[in-house]
């Protein structure tokens, strides 16, 4: 499921690429594209599926956990637990998911990787991963390294309830655009779409397509 | 009326029908129903990672238990509601498929031990609680779940 016909995204890379510039990441992409790995991860029988298998399992324990730790910042679960030790104790599974699930995700990349590209939902998933990241790099090296004083607090200081909600809603988002990463609605092969999203997907449709 | 009539049915069905018809029905519910997955997927493992001793350790186990209790019943009643929806436009495919019926097996022995024998287990005062006996009820936990993930990851490769 999920796999785009790669004659139409082969028709695709070789009509972009006259267009792209030497050097660009289009270019890039359509020369990693081309690869023996990539069109042998894109084809195989098993790997594809077995790949996206284990992104899917992953994100139980990533994304499973991570929320947890967000409902608790946000008081909605273990209240009666240290946020502290709820980091401590959860948060390395977090860790070991998303580690799991870079590995994979970037694998799952590597077989289409100009389509993905192109595609308006991997991007919007990227820049979201980029925003959570930044998120937990400011709750982290803010408000958490005084946790030791507001551990037990009935209420969260207002600083962790806004990360917790902010990591909730990005996650949530990135989960949401990643599933419709599959799906080819905004695709650059199917033309006509509005110039908005043609931008948004640098994607220059050529005579033939429209 | 036999169980195929009654899958007929299902695929037959108005709510089938328009979600079979839509472009953007299935793939919207299918991820409202794996958000669902991944909270189940932590408040399964906040219980079990403590039962195995992996994750939080000073709380007793009864009482994590009861912390994720409502997001483990809210999910699943969420993954019910979508994926019987999702069900409903594909069901004769379902018949057909040995995933669903793998992941139907797991998903009823997923629930009847979670509140079953995990529970019994889980409320059982932590000094009566022998160690390999509450590692064991986690493993078969995780596996149980981990077979219903399968199972639906596996209905959408055919």
């Amino acid at each position: 499921m999920g796999r785009p016909l790669p004659l139409a995204s082969t028709l695709l890379q070789d009509e972009s690429t006259d267009a792209a510039p030497q050097g660009s990441l289009l270019a890039f992409f359509q020369r990693m594209g081309d690869s023996s790995w990539s069109t042998g991860l894109h084809e195989s029988r098993y790997a594809y599926d077995l790949i996206e298998s284990v992104h899917v399992w992953a994100l139980c324990l990533f994304f499973g956990l991570a929320v947890m730790f967000d409902f608790r910042l946000l008081g909605w679960t273990m209240k009666s637990v240290p946020v502290s030790e709820v980091a401590r104790r959860l948060l390395p599974w977090t860790a070991v998911g998303f580690v799991v699930m870079v590995i994979s995700g970037t694998l799952l990349f590597s077989a289409i990787p100009l389509r993905s590209y192109q595609n308006i939902f991997f991007r919007a998933k990227m820049i979201m991963l980029l925003l959570a990241g930044l998120n937990v790099w400011i709750f982290h090296s803010g408000v958490y390294r005084r946790v030791t004083t507001w551990d037990v607090d009935n209420v969260t200081p207002k600083a962790a309830r806004v990360a917790g909600a902010l990591s909730l809603v990005l996650w949530v988002c990135i989960v949401l655009s990643g599933r419709m990463i599959a799906y080819n609605w905004f695709d650059c092969d199917r033309q006509p779409q509005p110039a908005i999203v043609n931008l948004l997907t640098s994607c220059v449709p050529t005579q033939a397509e429209h | 009326m036999s169980l195929l009539t009654f899958f007929q049915w299902c695929e037959a069905s108005g709510i089938g029908e328009t979600i079979r018809k839509s472009s953007w029905l299935f793939p919207v519910i299918e991820a409202i129903h794996l958000l669902g997955l991944g909270v189940i997927g932590g408040a399964v493992l906040v219980v079990d990672l403590r039962l195995l001793g992996l994750g939080l350790r000073r709380q007793s186990t009864a009482q994590l238990t009861r912390d994720a209790q409502p997001w483990l019943v809210g999910s699943l009643i969420l993954m019910i509601i979508t994926g019987g929806l999702l069900f409903l436009s594909e069901a004769i495919k379902c018949y057909y498929h040995d995933a669903f019926w793998f992941k139907m097996s797991c998903l009823f022995l997923a629930i009847v031990f979670t509140f079953t024998i995990q529970r019994k287990v889980t409320m059982s005062e932590e000094t009566r609680l022998s160690p390999v006996w509450s590692k064991v009820v986690a493993v078969v936990s995780v596996l149980l779940w981990a077979g219903v993930g399968i199972g639906g990851r596996w209905i959408g490769f055919s």
